[in-house]
């Protein structure tokens, strides 16, 4: 008995301890004081420099929590009682966030920098008027592929991807969005086409694609592609840039028929409780300089215009990843489509899955 | 019997192989220069410099630690308390009911308990952070101490009772002086178990967790997109050193300190 | 008296309905809406179409190859162990790796099983390769049997010590070969282990997720992937919900198999 409480009592004073360490440690970097400013944000999507900059040169202390996809983080701000000042969702999800009220207004009087923000990118359909949301990056949907594995074959376009040499060579996003937009696509078709005859043509389209199908997968495709794995993959185009620095035989490439353009932006969700120093920040973060930082950092394609003057010129003049007008032209957004036209994409791509071997 | 001894030692050190392989491997790559757990550069020890200096991961882990020494504790408590009152039952159909729901807990999908959860707190009202994922890894934790902890009262001989009450002793020296000492091995096993699970717990930490707390597990998770750190890989290693000292160090406790030469540990099963 | 010992499931009461009971029903009532919160039985009725009852088969077949090989590697390993001096240690480093964090142990796979990875470079000595192993089925029985093989291997092990010696010795006087020996005395003394055993692989195997994406390639889909799925990514908690309420149902059907097996013994 003795053993036994005498055990207890040392875990629990470890556990103390522990607690004690733990708001110590906050304390002292300032947690504790009313003055924060919680950031939710995709994991290392962000120079942590800047957040060390930010906190200096304002004196607010900055929490960084991340999450690893935008359901997830739909969920967490609809079912916690937390108090997220800053999120970057994806546009398709702020549209959501605005239908379901769960974002404050944005006040443009505190946010001068916006004027350094491409008007392409600005007043797009997902929020009219950036009423709620500021561009943080954006990028493509695009084709990684590795040119020596392919042996010098050049991949342009979606319906390359059908091409027999390709057997078992293709890496495929675990998303209803990407993969069926990918076939509406190859078609000729809208990304966000609801016409139920359409889809389903698309995805008769996509069990001709089956045996080139290496695997359908997450975020590991980097590490998959970097490796050889395979030799194709579809990505994003930040993600491309990375691997395309770690592997020299892979390219990127915006396929001809059109593809998806997004956006990650700048939200302040209702849960906020510092919603000044939020504002402080996205002006912070609009800064060309700071956004010049930051991009250097992630390597995603900034929106920033005046940014770009503190960019290499063979970054900027990447039409690959700063593709031009006349490119981003025929790019779409993913459009919210409600919930019953996203389920039956989730359906038709759970078939999709299924129908594998 | 000499040739089929050798036979044994070369299948259990295939078996030690394969189940150490992924360790090793990651452990290796902890040393890469490169940052990358594939195309191994140069030797490097900064990713181990790294994890003593990033305060926010030694925050995480210190969060832990906390929770799974807290829930541990705690689901002992209850878990001996039940698997006492249990043990004591009289209605055995009444008894058996109650383990088998003890046992549908035990057997779920992390997704299915992770998700009811979630739903529960909601319902309740609980915010999800520190408490949320305490109260789960306890929910969790309670049968696999009931399971490590009944068979040791099953097995004990109700004479040893009997005698202690011939002998005058009250109802609650009777329980301090020889239940308690002669279960103790199952609860230590029950402790260990709860407190390892919970450590590794991935799923439902992953529902329940929210704002301003993390875990080791659900970090290492959020970091899948951008590519995990290797500064995890050194910070693993690290706890998996620890780890097995501890391990060592708790077999050679319990094997001091039980009567029996064995520790006898009961089925764990998650 | 009797009322204190009562006094002692008051906790373990209060734990069983508010995380047990309370969720099983839960989930049983958010099962009948559809994602307009609507009331509703097509969630049921989905579950027996094609895409999701072969789903669960499919489910129910590789659960069924991953328990049988974890039986197969483990009952050898438990009884060898019992044949080491400090059998206990051996049987917690044997637990040990379990303790890592999953993802991490995955994407170490993912390096081992590569087309360039080390046993790739290994076959290629004979030269056996490339050849892939990641995204096949192979690959993914063998980390899922990783995952689970400790589940096995303990509750063997227990049965394994807890039989006497005599009963063997008796049988090998008695002019039992080593394999009758094994078939007729100690297999069947230590089925009961076995049983809990299968228990604790099979039904958390029905529903493992993650690594039939990291591993399979979603090659494999299970009901845990698409109970994920449903929960986490399409937010459509009705249908998710209704899946989860299947699994428990496998799950209490499989206990009570087990346990009325037991009582017959």
């Amino acid at each position: 008995m003795k053993r036994v409480i005498q055990m207890f009592i040392a875990v629990l004073a470890a556990a103390a301890l522990c607690m004690y360490a733990t708001a110590r440690i906050n304390h002292l970097q300032g947690y504790s004081s009313g003055n924060t400013l919680t950031i939710y944000n995709w994991g290392d999507y962000i120079d942590p420099d800047l957040i060390t900059a930010f906190e200096e040169e304002t004196g607010i202390k900055v929490i960084y929590e991340t999450y690893e996809s935008n359901e997830a983080m739909l969920t967490k701000i609809a079912h916690g009682g937390h108090s997220f000042d800053i999120a970057v969702p994806s546009d398709y999800t702020i549209s959501r966030m605005i239908e379901q009220n769960m974002l404050i207004p944005l006040d443009h009087s505190l946010i001068p920098n916006l004027k350094y923000i491409d008007e392409r990118f600005l007043d797009l359909s997902f929020d009219p008027g950036n009423k709620y949301s500021i561009p943080y990056f954006w990028g493509t949907v695009g084709i990684a592929y590795n040119r020596e594995m392919l042996e010098g074959k050049e991949i342009t376009s979606w319906n390359d991807l059908w091409d027999e040499s390709l057997r078992n060579q293709i890496l495929l996003v675990d998303g209803a969005r990407e993969v069926i937009g990918m076939a509406l696509n190859s078609l000729g078709y809208s990304l966000n086409e609801t016409d139920p005859e359409k889809l389903l043509e698309a995805q008769q389209k996509l069990f001709d694609l089956v045996p080139n199908v290496r695997a359908i997968v997450g975020d590991e495709i980097k590490m998959l592609l970097s490796t050889e794995e395979a030799a194709v993959g579809i990505v994003w185009s930040g993600e491309a840039g990375a691997i395309l620095d770690e592997n020299p035989n892979l390219d990127y490439v915006i396929p001809t028929e059109g593809s998806n353009i997004w956006f990650d932006n700048m939200v302040i969700p209702v849960t906020a409780r510092n919603v000044e120093a939020a504002h402080k920040f996205i002006n912070f973060m609009l800064d060309p300089e700071n956004a010049a930082q930051n991009t250097l950092y992630v390597g995603y394609s900034t929106p920033n215009w005046a940014a770009m003057e503190y960019l290499p010129e063979e970054l900027i003049n990447d039409e690959r990843f700063y593709p031009g007008r006349e490119i981003t032209d025929k790019l779409e957004l993913y459009e919210n489509l409600g919930k019953h036209n996203q389920a039956y994409y989730n359906e038709l791509f759970l078939e999709f899955k299924m129908h594998r071997k | 019997m000499g040739k089929t001894h050798n036979l044994a030692k070369i299948y259990l050190g295939a078996v030690f192989a394969v189940l150490y392989a992924p360790i090793a491997y990651l452990v290796y790559y902890s040393f890469n220069s490169g940052g990358t757990m594939y195309a191994f550069e140069e030797f490097t020890w900064e990713w181990y410099q790294e994890v003593f200096q990033d305060t926010r991961l030694f925050v995480i882990l210190l969060n832990t630690i906390t929770i799974a020494l807290l829930s541990a504790a705690i689901s002992t408590v209850i878990g001996v308390l039940g698997a006492i009152a249990l043990a004591n039952l009289r209605h055995r159909r009444m008894r058996n009911a109650l383990l088998t729901l003890n046992n549908v807990m035990l057997v779920s999908p992390d997704v299915i308990i992770g998700a009811s959860f979630l739903i529960l707190f909601a319902a309740i009202g609980i915010q999800l952070g520190f408490t949320s994922v305490l109260l789960a890894h306890i929910a969790f934790s309670v049968p696999i101490v009931v399971l490590m902890v009944l068979p040791k009262l099953q097995e004990m001989s109700p004479t040893l009772i009997d005698a202690a009450r011939d002998l005058g002793a009250s109802w609650w020296d009777v329980l301090a002086r020889v239940v308690i000492p002669y279960i103790t091995p199952g609860i230590m096993s029950g402790f260990f178990m709860a407190l390892t699970y919970s450590l590794d717990d991935f799923a439902v930490t992953f529902f329940v967790t929210g704002a301003g707390f993390s875990t080791l597990s659900v970090e290492i998770y959020s970091m899948a997109r951008r590519g995990i750190s290797l500064t995890i890989n050194a910070l693993s290693t690290l706890v998996f050193l620890v780890t097995l000292l501890l391990v060592v160090g708790y077999y050679i406790i319990s094997t001091r300190a039980s009567n029996s030469r064995q520790v006898r540990w009961g089925v764990a099963s998650r | 008296m009797e009322r204190i010992r009562n006094l002692f499931l008051v906790p373990y009461g209060v734990w069983l309905l508010l995380f047990v009971i309370v969720p099983i029903l839960m989930i049983g009532y958010y099962s009948f809406f559809d994602i307009d919160g609507v009331l509703t039985l097509n969630n049921y009725k989905r579950f027996f179409s094609p895409t999701y009852f072969s789903m669960a088969l499919r489910s129910f077949w590789y659960a069924a190859l991953i328990t049988v090989v974890c039986l197969v590697i483990a009952y050898p390993t438990a009884y060898f162990l019992t044949k080491t001096k400090h059998k206990q240690l051996w049987l917690l480093l044997i637990i040990l790796p379990s303790w890592m964090n999953l993802l991490l142990k995955t994407y170490a796979f993912i390096g081992i099983l590569g087309t360039h990875g080390p046993i790739n470079a290994f076959l290629g000595v004979f030269g056996l390769a490339p050849r892939q192993i990641l995204f096949t089925d192979f690959s993914f029985i063998l980390v899922a049997v990783y995952i689970f093989i400790p589940f096995m291997i303990l509750p063997i092990f227990s049965a394994l010590e807890k039989l006497n010696p005599s009963l063997i010795e008796a049988a090998y006087d008695l002019g039992a070969s080593h394999w009758v020996a094994f078939r007729r005395v100690i297999f069947p003394l230590t089925l009961g282990g076995v049983k809990s055993g299968v228990q604790a692989v099979f039904i958390p195997s029905l529903s493992l997720f993650m690594i039939t994406r990291l591993i399979a390639g979603n090659r494999v889909i299970t009901l845990g992937t698409a109970i994920e799925q449903h929960f986490l990514v399409t937010q459509d908690w009705g249908m998710g919900s209704a899946l989860a309420i299947f699994l428990v149902i496998a799950m209490g059907l499989s206990m009570w198999f087990t346990e009325r097996g037991r009582r017959v013994r």
